[in-house]
């Protein structure tokens, strides 16, 4: 249906309302929906509409994936490596298998197998059983007998790079990109970007800033833990799983276990948590599914919260180095970055774009190099790559600014070519009450406020393969079906809004049904892409079926069907309002029982930036803007966080209430970041020293600051929503706002997260600088 | 001298008069009253509530998420009183009337809290609202002359990974100013 020549000519409301809408023309196909009016002519569309599913979630009625209990289901453990690095030289199950609870076991990490018999870090998988209960698993797994032979380790990142560190693979099993970057011991890498004469840059510059920022080791903490339940059969599998992406894991299982597409479903309807790590299949489903298929009955793994800790992911550690030159007014003449970031025995530790595309500058050099170390793997976390990277760079603006005797507003008004951002700016100082600001460190007395901000960068990013179907019933009900999950952003309710929208119904009217690879496949629920995905699909399947009823309703009253609308449960004339038919009743005239369409997403109007497979990006990347107000005891070095103002675009927002909650969401966990979370790694065991939640230290209540949320409406004109992400953009300026803010309080930066009280003081000059005692 | 001969090694009457009796480690029959009936079950002594609740009892409301009394996620209430169900054998708890989330409406009608909570989006994942509700309800039955400093002493040794802790503060202030003028 979709040809060449059935493009039209479509006009759209573009810019951000707050300043004044304009208008965009776009060619659009003909079975694409009539552009969508800005959110103030909506009925449903840009409503604060309570979460659909938050009565199942009061009750305790929701089904998460640790809740899932099939018939004859077997709990599954895993033996975890207690050695940092080491090579099995024999490993014996037979005492395991005889244990009279136990159905199955296997053997994860064989002697000579692919990867040579090694483990490489203290939590990983050697072995699993599965057994009538978790109790009798545990008591099984101590049954085992390996024999270890252990091999020289490293568990530090600063030593890993030296010339004598132990190494954590040889150049044949070291993890690589498709860049096939070099591997020189531990190190991988660089990643290299650039434009422009770094040097020439320099040389012109008027000043220059250069800092060195450290950034630690955070895990993702998602309360539900990482939990399958795998159900092999001889006519295929199902697995239930605690995932971001059914559809993304359908196809790992497909192709890790040679079965057809066809042949696997995916389930999840609860999902408690997941801020990146459970963006793929996970060694601990690969494996209840293999137990699974040895046991021939369901297998459940649920991680208790060290395994948690300890291997489910985390977000990189890394250490950078930035430079920036300018002139005297502001004008940027060079930026260079170079970084070192460790995933532990993966890769995935750069630290983003932010110091190449957040201002325009001709001259850019980043290099990005990956450390291996003897610890678990890291995963992509809430705004991967940026987060830790706006860290840095977002100070050493500021320390820009300050050098420059420019307030860092003004600075960034000079150097920032982004409108989006500009009146984030103007919006966000005006309510954090910027102008108060004081010089750095100008409080008397050892209790000192300050005030700061940092801005975010992050794509508008989308997964073109992402489709939705709408049905309705001959009794004038309706569903929207699609394989994209809950991860808790509300994802169900804003496809109801979406699509009763369309038909003129209300949101409760529309059953959501997802989260199962048997409904048309949707999009991952990560990199902030779900709602920009799967929204517009959801108008044009729901715009489709609505056509197809309106020929039904144009028959009954008989006018031609282009004139009628569908508004407050009615199908009416739209030229004469006292025409008109109930949703309900038109139904009833339907041929079949239910009539139904499937839309795909359609390339944004405008084109994308970037396209990589299935994933692609907007032309105009999301900014934000985020402002703290914090105090500083500079005799004791705590730092509290008083206030902050998070001005943030997503598009056109498509539920602002859903929307405060990502955003305090962002910012509570960029104050965690800032402040108290810490995978403490003992470098002469390399053994995690606080796997648990007691010790590593989360925001509470106590510490959660007033949040005010402000969210522009900004229009493109690019989709049939017009709807972007918000979840990573709204943690990835967190950390250097609450930065800036404690230099403007104690005049003194904190260059390392985090920014503990044994930070502050060394900072302070007040205690010798932990890290560097040993 | 004191001869504590008799109570280490003697014989078996003296020491059923000292302690207990013991029970397990096979599974034992207890009673326990959840949401008002009572439910008897089988449970080996190394139980926690927690798990009787989830297990055997089926009522997955109750979350565990840190398995050590560090998050809260799986709070439900004993005799009205918010404990960890995580830090509790089932075979301590007695006869005490143990309320889960399942038990918190009366039939269809939602507490004020748990209403709240839906209109104010005091909720994201979900993983740790049904022990932030019973911790906000259990304040609400003892007063509805609520700070928002009292809500935040009540949910201070929870955990919110999604950060619903400003949602959950105004919802449970609003349930608390409409349980006062309502009732």
């Amino acid at each position: 249906m979709t040809t060449n020549e059935t493009l039209h000519t479509a006009v759209f409301p573009s810019g951000i309302a707050s300043v004044g809408l304009g208008e965009v023309t776009r060619q659009i196909a003909a079975d694409e929906p009539p552009p969508l009016p800005p959110n103030a002519q909506l009925a449903v569309i840009g409503k604060s509409t309570p979460r659909l599913n938050g009565r199942a979630k009061v009750t305790g009625a929701i089904r998460y994936t640790v809740d899932v209990v099939l018939p004859g289901m077997l709990e599954g453990r895993m033996l975890r490596s207690p050695l940092p690095h080491a090579m099995i030289r024999a490993i014996d199950v037979s005492a395991a298998t005889r244990h009279p609870g136990v159905r199955t076991v296997l053997a994860v990490v064989r002697p000579g197998d692919a990867t040579g018999g090694i483990v490489r870090y203290i939590g990983a998988p050697v072995a699993a059983v599965a057994a009538t209960s978790r109790a009798a698993a545990d008591e099984a797994l101590r049954l085992i007998q390996i024999d270890y032979q252990s091999l020289p380790f490293v568990a530090d990142m600063d030593a890993a790079r030296g010339p004598d560190a132990a190494l954590v693979y040889d150049s044949v099993s070291a993890p690589h990109t498709h860049a096939a970057q070099p591997l020189n011991g531990n190190v991988r890498g660089p990643a290299t970007t650039s434009r422009g004469d770094v040097v020439a840059g320099f040389a012109g510059a008027e000043t220059i800033v250069e800092g060195e920022y450290r950034t630690h080791v955070q895990t993702h903490c998602c309360l539900e833990p990482h939990a399958v339940v795998a159900d092999w059969r001889a006519d295929g599998l199902t697995v239930y799983l605690s995932t971001q992406f059914t559809a993304g894991v359908r196809h790992d299982l497909a192709e890790a276990f040679g079965l057809p597409l066809n042949r696997v479903r995916v389930v999840v309807d609860g999902m408690g948590g997941g801020f990146g790590s459970k963006s793929a299949l996970g060694n601990y489903a690969h494996i209840a599914v293999t137990l699974s298929r040895q046991a021939k009955v369901p297998v459940r793994i649920i991680l208790d919260r060290q395994e948690e800790q300890m291997d489910s992911g985390n977000r990189p550690e890394t250490l950078q180095s930035v430079r920036i030159g300018a002139r005297r007014d502001g004008t940027l003449t060079a930026i260079s970055l170079t970084s070192y970031g460790s995933a532990g025995v993966a890769l995935g530790a750069g630290v983003g774009n932010v110091a190449e595309s957040l201002y325009p500058c001709p001259n850019f050099e980043g290099a990005q190099y990956d450390v291996f170390i003897n610890a678990g793997p890291g995963s992509a976390m809430r705004g991967p790559g940026n987060t830790p990277g706006a860290f840095g760079f977002e100070q050493a603006i500021d320390e820009l600014a300050g050098r420059l005797a420019l307030d860092p507003l003004v600075l960034r008004d000079r150097i920032d070519a982004s409108p989006v951002r500009r009146e984030e700016r103007r919006l966000g100082a005006e309510r954090i009450g910027w102008q108060q600001r004081h010089a750095p460190g100008a409080d008397r007395g050892p209790v000192k406020r300050g005030l700061g901000m940092a801005q975010s960068l992050w794509g508008a990013n989308v997964q073109i393969n992402s489709a939705c179907e709408v049905r309705v019933m001959r009794d004038g009900s309706v569903e929207v079906l699609s394989s994209v999950q809950d991860i808790g952003t509300g994802v169900g309710t804003i496809l109801a809004q979406t699509v009763a929208e369309v038909f003129g119904l209300r949101p409760e009217e529309i059953t959501v049904r997802i989260g199962d690879t048997d409904f048309p496949a949707g999009p991952p629920s990560y990199g902030s892409r779900t709602t920009a995905s799967i929204t517009p699909p959801a108008r044009t399947a729901a715009w489709r079926v609505l056509q197809s009823l309106y020929r039904e309703a144009a028959a009954v009253l008989n006018v031609a069907s282009e004139k009628l609308v569908a508004h407050d449960g009615r199908i009416v004339v739209g030229d004469d309002p006292s025409r008109s038919i109930a949703f309900r009743e038109a139904c009833t005239h339907l041929r079949t029982d239910s009539i139904s369409a499937v839309a795909s997403r359609s390339d944004d109007y405008g084109g994308f930036g970037r396209r990589m497979g299935d994933a692609a990006t907007a032309m105009q990347d999301l900014g934000g803007v985020q402002f703290a107000e914090v105090v500083v005891d500079t005799e004791t070095g705590i730092i509290r966080v008083e206030r902050v103002v998070a001005v943030q675009d997503c598009g056109r927002p498509m539920n602002p209430l859903l929307i405060e909650s990502q955003v305090q969401g962002g910012v509570l966990m960029g104050i965690s970041y800032a402040l108290f979370e810490e995978r403490i790694l003992d470098r002469n065991t390399g053994h995690m020293v606080n796997p648990n939640l007691e010790q590593y230290k989360l925001v509470g209540v106590r510490e959660a600051p007033t949040i005010d949320v402000v969210v522009l409406e900004n229009y493109q004109g690019n989709s049939a929503t017009d709807a972007y992400g918000i979840a990573e953009p709204s943690n990835i300026a967190t950390a250097p706002a609450i930065a800036n803010a404690v230099y403007n309080a104690v005049g003194v930066r904190v260059r390392t997260l985090p920014m503990t009280p044994a930070t502050v003081l060394a900072a302070l000059g007040k205690i010798p600088d932990p890290e560097r005692q040993q | 001298m004191i001869d504590t001969a008799a109570t280490i090694t003697g014989n078996a009457e003296a020491a059923q008069i000292v302690g207990p009796p013991t029970r397990g480690p096979q599974p034992v029959s207890i009673t326990l009253n959840v949401n008002g009936a009572e439910r008897t079950l089988q449970v080996e002594p190394r139980m926690t509530l927690a798990e009787a609740l989830r297990g055997p009892l089926r009522l997955t409301g109750t979350k565990v998420a840190c398995n050590r009394g560090a998050c809260s996620a799986c709070t439900v209430w004993l005799d009205g009183a918010t404990v960890c169900s995580c830090m509790l054998l089932a075979l301590d708890v007695g006869t005490r009337r143990v309320t889960t989330i399942e038990g918190l409406a009366h039939g269809d009608v939602l507490h004020p809290v748990q209403a709240a909570f839906i209109e104010h989006d005091a909720l994201q994942c979900g993983f740790c609202t049904p022990g932030m509700v019973l911790s906000c309800a259990a304040l609400l039955e003892r007063t509805s002359d609520v700070t928002a400093e009292d809500v935040r002493a009540a949910i201070s040794g929870h955990y919110c990974r999604c950060g619903t802790y400003p949602h959950v503060v105004a919802a449970t202030l609003a349930a608390a100013s409409t349980r006062k003028s309502g009732t």
